[in-house]
């Protein structure tokens, strides 16, 4: 098992630096910063200034060096635009998209691994049908479209619930939260369900699958033919031969809302990271957007590396196949 | 006579596919004392599995049975509803798989699995569960069988898996254990390893065995009586020795032909001409008349089980002859 996480962790590593290197050159090759953040009637004196300043006369390789020098450090420098250090831009946003998305990806692959049992254990039911016929609709409307019909239906005609921004907010460990408080919880509700409704309807399709397909293979009805109990078999079997796929959908979908909840995040004015970076890519504030992907590719890996982390625990094979 | 465990009368199992019914499992009927060995033989497709799974109750969907009665230690298990059925099966009557790589589950060490069969019907203290799976794993041939409970299915071979499998079956001291094809994935070697150790715990415990296989030639040396199955019903039944010495279905008499041991070293071995009907939509009369060389015009019509002493058949020109059949 420690070899297997060593292995795994000299793979992140590798993963990373791979990932800094491709971010910085891709970035650095889209438009000039200089551009937007000098005044164009400024003398070309105070331009120079300002570019050897940023660091931006040295060649790219140097620069790309610099830059990884002070990553490792764990500085991601300062942002163009807002002269603050970027960690410290992101790190004020991230609680904000933190909160909104763990809530929405973990309830609905809650609720939405329990339907996609309940349809795959009793397909031919009338409740099976249902819950298909709905989980269609969560993968066929756009996000942009269910959040305006959210806002408009709940917020404006029947206005039981606020249309936009975080509510009342508590800090703890000097982070603003909110959904501690009532009137934050009652800020996180719509827009999480907008950015629900997708995973939720993922989330049935994959386990319905796994429930179809296992519950006919004979390790099933081994277990029946020992008399085990319908309720132990979807407990003790099934649930943890359908985790797999889940799982690894799981995570992936926890990093990619994390990343990119821009569209959610805009409709509801959700002061979250998503519109930082869309912010950030308007004005080109480069330092923001290297930090913001380098920041992303790291997530991506963490969460990777915990999902074969589970994995492993789970399946005994994945931890031979491993150790081999 | 010794009492009877199981008593199965017209048993009869349907799938309604889209396509049609399937008859898989019709009018079968048998009975089996207690320790008794009964070998189930026939094709591949005959209804040899889902005649076990009937007996379970757990026939897949679409299937049902539809008609006839099973009635295990007095128990007519056919009315019971499922929630009662469940508390039968792995308690009275279990069933062991062909595949013993597919019936373990990967993800659940072996012990877990047997802690679960045997919570399944009983409450025990875990270590009492614990040394009942252990004295059971031991006794089908699993060596050093303690450690061995923290093992995953994959850590064992194909053999020591459908041991595992067997041990489960075993755990609650079933009065019939259904063993369909258990030995027919694993080498000879093991297959006659397995086969000896089977009939050991199975006189030990007094367990009666419904032996499935297509191999005539494995089950006769194992089991004391044998039905042989065609097209979901049982043409022939008996004692093994007299049906094998005088069989007088045609279709087992082509089984016994096609066996190598009754074949002449370096010739062809005899097929029975013909393959095995499609159980969907079979034409009226006797399921085996068109492969069978004795058919006559009668065979239109379906022949009716003939008793005589311990043996019967369902032919109305069967081969050999009256006397000789219980002799
Ligand atoms: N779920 C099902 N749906 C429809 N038909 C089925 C189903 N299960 C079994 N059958 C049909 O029932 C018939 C008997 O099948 P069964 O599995 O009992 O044969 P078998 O004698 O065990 O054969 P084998 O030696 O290959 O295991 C076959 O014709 C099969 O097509
Ligand atoms: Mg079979």
């Amino acid at each position: 098992m420690l070899g297997f996480i060593i292995q795994r962790f000299l793979q992140a590593i590798g993963v990373m630096a791979v990932m800094s290197l491709i971010v910085f050159c891709g970035v650095y090759a889209i438009g000039n910063p200089i551009d937007i953040v000098i005044p164009p009637e400024a003398t070309q004196d105070l331009r120079d200034e300002v570019i050897r300043r940023l660091g931006l006369d040295r060649p790219l390789y140097e620069q790309y060096f610099i830059f990884l020098v002070n990553l490792l450090k764990g500085d991601l420098g300062r942002s163009f635009v807002y002269n603050i250090p970027v960690l410290e831009l992101i790190g004020g946003r991230l609680p904000a998209t933190l909160e909104l998305v763990l809530i929405s990806v973990v309830s609905a692959s809650v609720i939405g691994v329990s339907l996609g049992i309940y349809a795959g254990y009793r397909p031919e039911s009338w409740t099976a049908k249902t819950i298909m016929a709905a989980s269609v609709l969560g993968f066929s409307v756009p996000s942009f479209w269910v959040g305006l019909i959210l806002i408009l239906t709940f917020a404006v005609n029947l206005g039981w619930l606020p249309a936009g921004g975080r509510g009342a907010t508590i800090d703890i460990w000097g982070v603003a939260w909110s959904f501690p408080t009532l009137d934050g919880l009652s800020h996180i509700i719509l827009p999480a369900i907008n950015l629900a409704l997708f995973k939720l309807a993922m989330m049935i399709r994959l386990a319905r699958a796994g429930t179809r397909e296992i519950m006919l293979t004979d390790t099933i009805k081994f277990a029946r033919a020992a008399g085990l109990s319908e309720i132990t078999i979807l407990r003790q079997h099934l649930l943890k031969l359908i985790s797999i796929p889940i799982i690894t959908v799981f995570g992936l979908e926890l990093g990619s809302t994390l990343a990119f909840a821009v569209v959610t995040e805009t409709i509801f004015s959700w002061p979250g990271v998503g519109k930082l970076i869309i912010d950030s890519i308007a004005v080109l504030d480069r330092p923001v957007m290297v930090a913001y992907l380098i920041l992303v590719a790291f997530l991506f890996v963490t969460i990777n590396f915990v999902i074969d982390l589970i994995f492993a625990l789970i399946d005994p094979r994945v931890r031979r196949g491993a150790a081999s | 006579m010794t009492e009877t465990v199981l008593s199965v009368k017209n048993l009869t199992t349907h799938f309604f596919t889209r396509s049609g019914v399937v008859k898989a499992v019709d009018n079968v009927s048998f009975d089996l004392a207690k320790g008794e060995i009964m070998g189930l033989v026939g094709e591949s497709g005959s209804g040899k599995t889902v005649t076990g799974f009937s007996l379970l109750g757990l026939v897949d969907e679409p299937g049902r049975i539809v008609s006839g009665s099973i009635t295990l230690k007095d128990k007519a298990l056919t009315s019971l509803s499922n929630a009662e059925l469940r508390r039968w099966r792995g308690r009275e009557i279990s069933m062991i798989f062909q595949d013993p790589i597919a019936t373990l589950n990967p993800v659940l060490t072996i012990g877990r699995q047997m802690r679960l069969a045997i919570a399944a019907h009983e409450r025990t203290s875990a270590r009492a569960a614990e040394d009942r799976a252990t004295d059971l794993l031991s006794k089908v041939g699993i060596p050093s069988a303690r450690a061995r409970l923290d093992a995953y299915p994959h850590e064992f071979s194909g053999g020591m898996r459908q041991r595992v499998a067997i041990a489960i079956a075993l755990l609650h001291r079933p009065s019939v254990i259904i063993a369909d094809e258990p030995t027919t994935a694993l080498d000879v070697s093991i297959q006659a390893q397995i086969l000896q150790q089977m009939r050991v715990l199975a006189a030990e415990t007094g367990t009666a065995m419904i032996w499935i296989s297509h191999d005539l030639a494995v089950v006769s040396s194992l089991a004391s009586k044998l039905a042989v199955m065609y097209a979901g019903r049982i043409v022939e039944q008996g004692p093994t020795a007299t049906l094998l010495r005088n069989p007088r279905h045609p279709y087992t008499a082509g089984l016994m032909n096609s066996l190598p041991a009754m074949t002449k070293p370096g010739t062809p071995l005899k097929q029975i001409p013909g393959t095995t009907p499609s159980l969907l939509s079979l034409p009226p009369g006797c399921p085996f008349a068109p492969r069978c060389q004795r058919a006559t015009a009668q065979c239109q019509h379906d022949p009716e089980l003939t008793i005589h002493g311990d043996r019967g058949w369902r032919c109305f020109d069967p081969v050999g002859h009256m006397d000789e059949v219980s002799s």
